[in-house]
């Protein structure tokens, strides 16, 4: 058997060698420096590519004036790295994104997007999108008037967002909304109003990512009236989700500007959401939040409760100390000065659109207590009804964890040739 | 097959002199992959400036356009001898490949004498080709006589006098070819928007005089299967005041916004659809939260608040010119008030929610 798998492996690797060099010789290198007139020979880089090439950009500061896009398919869009290739939208006159990629198969890497007027890097409806060692930032700190998703995957399918750093944006550092097959590793979201948000989306690994100095750390939502709902299936793991503490400055109306500053992680509505091992710490509202959608809503197939969710193996430090939800500080105090590690709404209904009492069993499995238990019951009671009780623990039944999201392989870089230092030996 | 390459290189060669071939359109230029270096070669115009359509151009107009800064366009459809566009109710009509859509955007010096002083900006083409639709941008030189390619867009002022007398200077831009695609997007697909039967049901002034645009096109035999135009669908004119409030709306959102905002559109992960098939009143954006605007949403609830225009994020998009804010993001650098005015006044008369 293990003969057996190594030959597989074998033969994988060789495959794999194979097409790395086939795709080498196919590929043309398009080199784009900084300078006068970057926007258009940007774009018409981005314009003559043809699959499998790559469009490298030199060292410097790109001045943009309009949003860049990219729509041809299997396009990698390749800087000097992170801190020496920047796209800037400082002087941006038209256009909302900074790039919007709409390609299958693009690669984003090693490079900065600085100051975008709506979101940094927009993918709308690409199978196979990766973004890799990129920072998104907006660089004049947190404010109401910054963009609104830094990385913006949406209605993608396999997506890989790694090493990514994303400052500032007013909505969500990370956003992927109504995607599947997504995995966001080893990133950093400091500054944002959210830092890592999946809405509507099904099969997410959310792992070993640090979300720091936002209003709220990991968001997992699902809401009403869009194309995909029903999100399932997310995993939030291995996660340092430490000292979320700026002040939510969404501008309202959005649905993040209800995320109290101070969440650590926060799911709202979904199926199967399991989040384990991640350190949780120094976040003023709560450690961990499980509420419903609160708002009415008029879509008949939409379920706006959490259910199946698990919470457990968490280290969770000092939270909830400084609660900033309606109701939170008197809630507070009824509990003896803080907000448990884990808070649930308790809903455990909502109405159908023909008035009828939804019946699905809610699920809830939490060791990483003491539990903070609403029990709001009926979806859309405000916080203020609250009649809290308070256990050490949730649920009994096994939930089954969700299967690892698997990206095509070519996704994945192929690991650096080792360094060997016994080769080189030092002169006498 | 040595007679057809000679064919496809004579036309190469007239394309690259920049001069159309005598006695008009040049069908293999348009049908080649290689886009042409200027508008001219492929004479779709009899003259260098784009005024005179060539043989197999039929001029025609919609009963409500996209606004794109006060321009004013000409369009025109080109069918290949002896080919015809069949009706479709729904959507655009099914145009053969060879057809070509032509726009032209120009700007009189001031838009109360719209004949006089006319500065031609650029000429849009959509070409039907045998892989599909292609996207091309031809920008106009400050003469008026010659207009080269623009992949990668462009920005050029313009300056106007407008209705009310007052002096416009924008700096007027010309979409890449993704853009192009951005809004001309059917499930990803790059599709022209504008001649769908229901726009085009509606009188044009011909030379041979006003004329139903589908009974025109019918009688000519470029436009098979369409019904009587009062059996067929009719989008209301937008700034008619004799036509119905909520109709001129819906048509003024259909076309300005409902190409990227339907459910197969570019605009599908909004959930927000202005599209005129949309029929669920949520998805037409009354009562509807703001998914992932950002800061676009003004710090308002609802894309329309029945009653109240001024608490709604359509008007508020509809109303800026900030980039990242203002909709639509492409095609105008300035408010359309009038359009505006008529969404306003739409919402005012909707009754709020209980």
């Amino acid at each position: 058997m293990i003969q057996f798998g190594s030959r597989l492996m074998i033969a994988a690797l060789c495959a794999a060698a194979l097409s790395s060099l086939a795709g080498a010789v196919e590929a043309r290198i398009i080199h784009v420096y900084a300078g006068s007139r970057a926007q258009e020979r940007l774009q018409t880089a981005l314009i003559d590519a043809k699959p499998g090439d790559v469009v490298s950009l030199g060292v410097g500061r790109f001045e943009l004036t309009d949003s860049l896009s990219l729509d041809q398919k299997r396009v990698t869009l390749k800087g000097a790295g992170r801190g020496l290739s920047v796209l800037s939208f400082d002087h941006q006159t038209a256009g909302a994104d900074g790039l919007l990629i709409t390609g299958d198969g693009a690669v984003i890497s090693d490079l900065s997007v600085e100051n975008a007027k709506a979101n940094g890097l927009k993918a709308k409806g690409v199978d196979r999108i990766t973004f890799r060692r990129v920072r998104v930032e907006w660089t004049a700190g947190p404010k109401e008037t910054n963009g609104a998703y830094g990385v913006y995957p949406v209605s993608s399918s396999h997506v890989l967002i790694d090493h990514v750093l994303v400052r500032g944006a007013s909505d969500a550092g990370i956003y992927v909304g109504q995607s599947s097959e997504i995995v966001i590793q080893n990133s950093e979201a400091s500054y944002n109003v959210a830092g890592i948000e999946i809405e509507n989306c099904y099969h997410a690994d959310v792992h070993s990512n640090l979300s720091t100095h936002n209003a709220g750390g990991i968001l997992v939502f699902d809401l009403p009236g869009l194309p995909q709902m029903g999100g399932h299936s997310v995993r939030v793991y291995d996660n340092t989700v430490v000292n979320n503490d700026t002040p939510n400055f969404a501008p309202k109306g959005n649905i993040v500007a209800s995320v109290p500053t101070g969440t650590g992680v926060m799911v709202m509505a979904n199926r199967d959401v399991h989040v384990f091992d991640n350190m949780i710490d120094g976040n003023g509202s709560a450690a961990v939040l499980l509420v419903a959608y609160l708002n009415a809503f008029k879509d008949p197939t939409y379920n706006p409760l959490p259910r199946d969710v698990a919470v457990h193996g968490n280290r969770i430090g000092h939270n909830g100390y400084d609660p900033k939800f309606d109701g939170g500080p008197i809630l507070a105090k009824l509990l003896g000065g803080a907000i448990p590690p884990v808070m649930w709404d308790g809903v455990i209904r909502y109405k159908h659109l023909d008035g009828t009492a939804s019946t699905d069993i809610v699920r809830l499995l939490v060791s990483d207590g003491p539990v903070v238990n609403l029990n709001l019951k009926d979806q859309g009671t405000p916080v203020t009804s609250a009649n809290p009780s308070i256990a050490t623990a949730l649920g009994e039944g096994p939930l089954v964890e969700p299967a690892p999201v698997v990206l095509p392989a070519a996704m994945y870089e192929p690991p650096a040739r080792k360094w060997s230092p016994k080769k080189h030996k030092a002169k006498a | 097959m040595i007679i057809w390459r000679r064919l496809v290189l004579a036309a190469l060669a007239a394309g690259l002199l920049g001069a159309g071939p005598k006695g008009g359109v040049n069908q293999a230029l348009l049908a080649a992959d290689q886009p042409a270096p200027t508008l001219q070669a492929y004479g779709l115009f009899a003259d260098a400036q784009g005024l005179q359509p060539s043989p197999g151009m039929t001029a025609y107009g919609l009963n409500t356009p996209l606004f794109t800064d006060y321009a004013v366009k000409r369009r025109y459809l080109y069918l290949p001898p002896g080919a015809h566009a069949a009706y479709r109710q729904v959507g655009v009509l099914d145009l053969p490949v060879g057809a070509v859509l032509v726009k032209t955007f120009s700007f009189p010096a001031d838009l109360r004498l719209p004949g006089k002083d006319v500065r031609t900006v650029e000429t849009r083409l959509l070409i039907h080709r045998r892989s599909g639709w292609a996207a091309l941008t031809y920008l106009w030189n400050d003469k008026g006589t010659q207009a080269m390619l623009k992949r990668a867009g462009a920005e050029t002022p313009v300056s106007f006098i407008d209705a009310q007398g007052a002096r416009r200077d924008i700096a007027y831009a010309v979409p890449n070819v993704n853009q192009c695609k951005e809004c001309h997007s059917v499930n990803a697909v790059l599709s022209p928007l504008g001649p769908k039967a229901r726009n085009l049901n509606g009188d044009f002034a011909y030379e041979s005089g006003r004329e139903d645009q589908l009974a025109h096109l019918t009688r000519l035999g470029l436009l098979t299967g369409a019904p009587a135009p009062d059996k067929a669908p009719r989008t209301a004119v937008w700034n008619d005041p004799t036509e119905p409030l909520a109709a001129r709306a819906r048509a003024y959102l259909d076309v300005n916004c409902g190409h990227c905002h339907n459910r197969v559109g570019f605009a599908s992960n909004s959930g927000l659809y202005l599209d005129m098939e949309e029929s669920d009143p949520s998805a037409q954006g009354v009562g509807k939260r703001p998914v992932a605007a950002g800061r676009a949403s003004g710090g308002l609830e609802f894309a329309i608040a029945p009653g109240a225009p001024d608490k709604s994020i359509l008007v508020h998009r509809m109303a800026s010119v900030e980039p990242g804010v203002m909709m639509p993001q492409l095609g105008r650098t300035l408010v359309h008030d009038e359009g505006l005015a008529l969404v306003r006044a739409y919402i005012r008369q909707m009754k709020p929610a209980d």
